[in-house]
């Protein structure tokens, strides 16, 4: 396969019809609408391929649901306050333990905010979102070749746990053309007793979250709960970026990730030994990765857009063995890594 | 030779109903059950339970089912019927569900002439939670949120489901019917028939509202209950035909390469 | 080296389309691109502007708050863009439709009148390639042959005529800077 080159948003459609997806539904809103649209358009000519243009993201949610527990490997993408309203629909699917693919292309918040790139849902998505105890596993690609490459891998993955997966990405993300190669994808392992598809002479099965016995709904918490230490211990993604002689460490995902690797670049050049250390699962976090690392480097910026969320997860990762510091820009501002850089130096001339 | 008049229908787990004496659940599961049975559909059925007092139907109905959170029983039926086109795919809804919470996704998977079945549960007032005003409460109607009666003021008019649906140009048939009585009963069955007959032809949206009781909520007796719905309730909402485009989507059909 | 452009002009004018041809032709020369275009809200109203990054290495920020290039095709892109360009950078000006200048000394300026080349060329819809043509003499991003070679692989299936006429339009803008 030749490299093409392609939007943040049509990789993830491209990425999710090749990985087999065969159902997805979605409404409107900026700046993922070019995702939608890519599925409109090649859904069709896809064997089996559904799209529907839902009334709203609830509705969108609710039928990648039932289309999962048909068996058919399903998407759904909206950006932030859509992603509000399909918490409903992700803490059922979490609860049912029906895989799907959920993508947010985040924008400025709270409330309508703006539609300019932003990372201030990381809380929503690395806390479950919805309501009641569980988690949604949430990757964070950084370009558009990571998106193809773990918008399919990211489809294993939930139909591996049966569990819902969020691609989390923003608006620079989605709209930014980069090119890309499309992998093989991997042939799908699903088992068929998962399936809803009538019960036929046998026995007929249903799907529920509702356990009104405390004591079955316990067992089934504590059951998803073993489900995700198991994802803790085997999913987690993460790279490390010139941390080798580093004095100092921006931690940093996505967009910011980006912008970090042209403010480390600017840094080195004066004579600063800056590395990036860049989570890509945000849930499960790379945790131990990091509190490995703070055995030898004990300077750390967390570096958001955002007033400061992943920053906790630094904290609880570093538990206070080094010194953390933290550069954000919220609510759709995008600093340029010039700006980054000047905030890093004066930091690092401060440093142990 | 003896005859089997009476059965346990095949569709229906031999579970004991959760529900309240009187309550028309009951006998609709039932109607639902024996037409499964007799158009031979049980295992390429599935059904869709709603929040409400039938969120727990997936213990009575012996087919496939998918609980949906409160009503989105529509749109994830509708994902069904598409992923799975030759199942038999059918909604259960209450008023709550359909014509508060979810009647964007009623009225949209309604819209899009979606070929599935809702059936849909009209007893006026919340009864899972207690007894509370649902949007086809009526005018002046008691609840323990409209303790003085419904005001249309306050509280808006009772939402009349049948009527606005069959206004919809994806819809192919819709009728309203009432348990109230064992002529009712006898015609809600035939009008669920005819819904499902409508979806496996492949003619499109079919809705029955059954007028049902809830005595407990309504604080009455069952056999009161029957009356106000045939006295009151049936005033409100009259039963009857208010779509049936199946003829023509028919012909249609048929016509179609 | 990472060379940053900005393209900027009225909807219509196939602002977004000069950058999409100049990424594609850097991906085809093996280089590291990013696209960024202006979107949603900022868009209506008759404006577009895109944002296109070269570089022989990994390209961090796809934005460019001191672009080596820009490429104004109408006066409100002039003045929105005018201060980003850095020192030393390069403005190219659709000169039939816009009269200002830039008020900066230290960066260069190129006057294209592309807008009348592309009428006398009997095509008005040319007027960006005839840019390009010009924008890629100077800035020598990519090779015209590998520049026009990709403008056609994008145009697609479209009609061949369609290939001749880039072709002079580009040949058009690329003589008229002169070395």
């Amino acid at each position: 396969m030749n490299k093409v080159l392609m939007s943040g948003n049509n990789v993830i459609a491209e990425a999710g019809i090749r990985a087999g997806c065969r159902f997805y539904a979605g409404y409107p809103i900026t700046p993922q609408n070019e995702l939608t649209e890519y599925m409109a358009e090649h859904m069709r000519n896809a064997e089996g391929g559904v799209f529907i243009q839902s009334e709203s993201e609830v509705a969108a949610i609710n039928m990648i649901a039932g289309s999962s527990a048909t068996g058919v490997r399903v998407m759904t993408s909206s950006s932030s306050p859509g992603i509000s309203l399909k918490q409903e629909g992700i803490s059922s699917m979490a609860a049912c333990e029906l895989p799907g693919i959920i993508v947010n292309i985040m924008r400025g918040g709270p409330g309508l905010g703006n539609i300019r790139p932003a990372q201030g849902d990381y809380f929503q998505a690395t806390r479950g979102g919805g309501h009641g105890d569980y988690r949604t596993i949430v990757i964070a690609p950084a370009t558009c070749q990571e998106l193809a490459d773990l918008t399919m891998d990211a489809f294993d993955l939930a139909d591996k746990y049966r569990t819902p997966v969020m691609i989390l990405a923003d608006g620079m993300m989605g709209q930014m053309m980069e090119p890309v190669i499309f992998k093989k994808p991997k042939p799908r392992q699903y088992p068929e007793k998962f399936m809803l598809r009538g019960a036929g002479t046998g026995k007929s099965k249903f799907i529920r979250g509702l356990l009104l016995d405390p004591i079955d709904s316990e067992e089934h918490n504590w059951k998803l709960a073993r489900k995700y230490e198991v994802i803790t211990k085997n999913e987690i993604l993460h790279e490390e970026h010139r941390v080798d002689d580093a004095d100092l460490v921006i931690v940093a995902y996505g967009t910011a990730a980006r912008i970090a690797k042209g403010a480390i670049k600017r840094l080195r050049d004066h004579g600063m030994k800056v590395g990036l250390f860049r989570p890509i699962t945000l849930w499960p976090f790379p945790e131990l990765k990091l509190r490995a690392l703070s055995a030898k480097i004990k300077n750390y910026l967390v570096f958001e857009m955002s007033t400061g969320q992943m920053l906790e997860d630094v904290r609880l990762a570093l538990q206070g063995y080094a010194n953390i510091e933290f550069h954000g820009r919220p609510g759709g501002a995008v600093p340029t890594p010039a700006e980054l850089a000047n905030v890093v130096a004066k930091i690092y001339d401060k440093k142990d | 030779m003896a005859k089997i008049v009476f059965k346990h229908p095949q569709s229906l787990k031999e579970n004991i109903y959760h529900y309240c004496p009187g309550c028309g659940h009951s006998i609709v599961h039932r109607l639902v059950a024996e037409v499964i049975d007799e158009m031979g559909i049980r295992g390429i059925t599935i059904g869709v339970p709603p929040a409400g007092c039938a969120v727990l139907a997936y213990n009575y109905f012996d087919v496939d089912m998918i609980e949906a959170p409160h009503g989105r029983g529509p749109a994830m039926a509708s994902a069904i019927k598409r992923c799975l086109p030759d199942r038999v795919v059918f909604s259960y809804q209450g008023d709550g569900d359909l014509a508060a919470i979810g009647i964007a996704e009623s009225l949209h998977a309604a819209n899009r002439g979606e070929n599935i079945t809702v059936i849909f549960i009209n007893n006026a007032v919340y009864g899972m939670t207690g007894g509370q005003m649902a949007p086809t409460t009526l005018l002046s109607q008691r609840t323990t949120t409209s303790p003085a009666g419904r005001k249309k003021e306050l509280d808006g008019h009772p939402v009349k489901v049948s009527e606005i649906f069959s206004q919809l140009g994806g819809t192919t048939y819709i009728e309203r019917c009432s348990v109230s009585s064992p002529a009712g009963v006898n015609k809600t069955k035939k009008a669920i028939r005819k819904a499902f007959q409508c979806q496996i032809d492949g003619l499109g949206f079919s809705m029955v509202e059954i007028l049902s009781l809830c005595p407990t909520n309504w604080k009455m007796s069952s056999i009161d209950s029957c009356k106000w719905i045939d006295d009151v309730l049936s005033k409100e909402y009259p039963p009857g035909i208010y779509k049936d485009n199946i003829a023509e989507a028919k012909k249609t059909a048929e016509a179609a390469p | 080296m990472i060379v940053k452009t900005i393209f900027s002009g009225f909807g219509g004018q196939g602002v977004l389309m000069m950058g999409i041809s100049l990424a594609n032709s850097a991906m085809n020369k093996g280089y590291h691109v990013t696209y960024l275009p202006a979107y949603g809200a900022e868009m209506r109203g008759g404006t577009a502007n895109c944002t296109v990054a070269v570089g022989d290495e990994e390209i961090a920020s796809p934005v460019a708050s001191e672009p080596d290039y820009l490429i104004v095709m109408n006066l409100p892109s002039l003045f929105t863009f005018q201060n980003k360009v850095s020192a030393g950078g390069s403005i190219f000006i659709n000169s039939s439709i816009i009269d200002a200048r830039p008020n900066r000394q230290d960066v260069k300026t190129f006057c294209v009148p592309c807008a009348d080349m592309a009428q006398e060329l009997g095509n008005n819809r040319v007027a960006n390639v005839i840019m390009m043509g010009a924008f890629i003499k100077k800035s020598n991003v990519v090779s015209p042959d590998i520049y026009l070679k990709s403008l056609e692989i994008i145009m697609g299936s479209r009609k061949k005529t369609l290939a001749e006429i880039n072709r002079k339009a580009f040949a058009a803008g690329f003589d008229y800077i002169k070395d």
